[in-house]
């Protein structure tokens, strides 16, 4: 089974991440890769860079970035193979304690038996 | 947290600590029977103590740090204070003073070189392939026997026995547990690829409508497969076998039909092809190109792999370079079953002739009687040449010698669809 990780940090962003972090960030994906069970895992970059894309009935509406008043912004992803939902959030929590005060988002994912005949 | 998430909890953390437990106390006991015993005690008390006082910060150096108390309480029992257990004697010494083990360092930083030595143990050629496939997916894996039972579709009784004579042949014939030396190395690790590629197939061949138990193979050997190249860096062939697993990996929406009916490469809808799978087994072939040398089977099978990978449609498929890489491939051993798809290839990249001249070559070697994909192949050629009379004969030839029901249809339809031409 594979499971998308989006991690909302409590810390509103604005601040850039320091180097002592990054570097905390890189050594705990290098021990998750080790592991065999990190399929990806990317930091996302602030707000103010991206967009946010509606549609509504066909009409669409874009608004630029900063949004940083929104409590939801996702700060990193990373995606993962795990046996069950359970084994995720146990590597959902490795992941947080690096990351920070915040909320670790796990989906798994649709696999192609998902959409048995 | 309720007890039953606690519980799945103690499982998820199992699943994820079980192997580097195991290989580090089977460093210090040097019995992976024991170190297994050991472990599942620990696991044990962590069922009956989290619940209460719930799970630890450090679950895993909790886990190490428990087990070994209970190998000290085994030794102190039955006074087995021998020269290998030396590291345990020592901690006996201090324990008198009734000092706690230090919880950080419980989990050794040598647990890298010590999950080496436990995959090298549990694929150890002394065992047979069965119980080297049942004991790694044990000991590395953390899978249950009921699990492994269900993924190879044998009986529970049959795999527990498997995994019992196994520790008992490696203890029997005093197997070290350490990486083999540099002179024996790559036979050994041959025999760990071989485990590992092993499960991957037996996950791959999996029909639908099978144990889900069964596919998750592939990620199972994927998972070790990953591991192992963590481990050993410098092997290109552990590369070379992760890329070709990725690769075919990344086939696995696409290969079979609405009917659960095998859907061959050619034909297969390569939008469904997992692009992140891709990507990863190009990366792993590139570290193992890069490491140099002469290609191994796995990377040069990996390489072929990628050369479907890269094409976007069939058309865009590098024959030429397939072709080139199964002559590389023989050239690593006679095979008559490379020689053909090495004919396969060649008829791709430079016309039906020349592959029928190849084949044709082939068709004089015992060791391909009876195998239906030479006459299925010779067919192929000489229906693309207009020869339909010898196409038809050689497409019924074929059917009659595939024991695959589905594989017979379509190759008596081929042989239907020549008279129809005619």
């Amino acid at each position: 089974m594979r499971f998308l990780m989006m991690y909302r940090p409590d810390q509103k962003e604005g601040t850039p991440p320091s180097p002592e972090y990054v570097a905390e960030m890189g050594k705990h994906c290098e021990e998750a890769a080790k592991a065999g069970v990190l399929l990806m895992s990317e930091g996302l970059q602030p707000t103010a860079k991206g967009a946010r894309v509606r549609l509504k009935g066909e009409k669409f509406m874009v608004t630029d970035g900063p949004f940083t008043e929104a409590k939801d912004v996702i700060a990193g992803i990373a995606m993962i193979q795990a046996k069950s939902k359970q084994e995720a959030i146990e590597l959902a929590k490795n992941f947080i304690k690096v990351g920070g005060e915040g909320e670790t988002e796990v989906r798994q994912l649709y696999e192609p038996s998902d959409f048995g005949s | 947290m309720t007890a039953t998430d606690t519980h799945r909890t103690i499982d998820a953390v199992w699943r994820i600590e079980s192997a580097r437990l195991i290989a580090g106390l089977a460093r210090i006991v040097r019995d992976v029977g024991l170190a297994e015993d050991l472990a599942q005690e620990a696991l044990v008390a962590a069922l009956e103590q989290w619940p209460k006082s719930g799970v630890p910060d450090k679950p895993g150096a909790w886990l190490m740090a428990t087990a070994k108390h209970r190998a000290i309480d085994l030794l102190r029992r039955n006074k087995l204070v021998e020269r290998k257990h030396e590291e345990l004697a020592y901690m006996i010494g201090g324990e008198h003073g009734g000092a706690a083990l230090d919880l950080d360092t419980a989990l050794d930083d040598n647990i890298g070189d010590d999950l080496l030595r436990l995959v090298f143990t549990t694929c150890h050629p002394v065992l047979a392939t069965g119980a080297r496939v049942a004991l790694t997916l044990r000991l590395l894996g953390g899978l249950t026997t009921d699990e492994i039972a269900r993924a190879f579709l044998v009986s529970e009784p049959t795999v527990a026995q498997r995994i019992v004579r196994a520790k008992r042949a490696l203890a029997e014939k005093q197997v070290p547990f350490e990486v083999p030396r540099k002179d024996e190395l790559p036979a050994r690790l041959s025999s760990v690829l071989e485990v590992i590629y092993l499960i991957f197939n037996e996950g791959y061949t999996a029909t639908a409508g099978d144990d889900w138990m069964r596919p998750s193979l592939c990620e199972e050997a994927l998972r070790l497969g990953r591991i192992l190249a963590e481990l050993m860096p410098l092997e290109a062939e552990v590369h070379g076998l992760v890329a070709l697993m990725e690769i075919q990996g990344s086939r696995s929406r696409a290969r079979v039909g609405p009917s659960g009916e095998p859907i061959l490469l050619l034909d297969q809808n390569r939008a469904l092809w997992d692009q992140l799978l891709i990507h990863r087994g190009l990366a792993a072939l590139e570290r193992a190109d890069t490491l140099g040398g002469v290609r191994g089977p796995y990377a040069l099978q990996a390489a072929i792999a990628a050369c479907h990978a890269r094409a976007l449609a069939p058309a865009e498929t590098d024959w030429v370079h397939i072709a080139a890489l199964y002559a590389e491939l023989a050239q690593l051993g006679p095979s008559p079953v490379v020689e053909l798809n090495r004919a396969v290839a060649v008829a791709m990249a430079f016309g039906p002739q020349v592959g029928l001249e190849l084949v044709d070559v082939l068709t004089s070697q015992p060791t391909l009687d009876g195998y239906h994909l030479l006459p299925s192949v010779r067919g192929d050629f000489l229906a693309k040449l207009g020869r339909l009379t010898e196409a038809r004969q050689e497409f019924e030839r074929a059917a009659s010698l595939t024991r695959n029901a589905r594989e017979r249809a379509l190759l008596i339809e081929r042989a239907r669809a020549c008279t129809n031409e005619m």
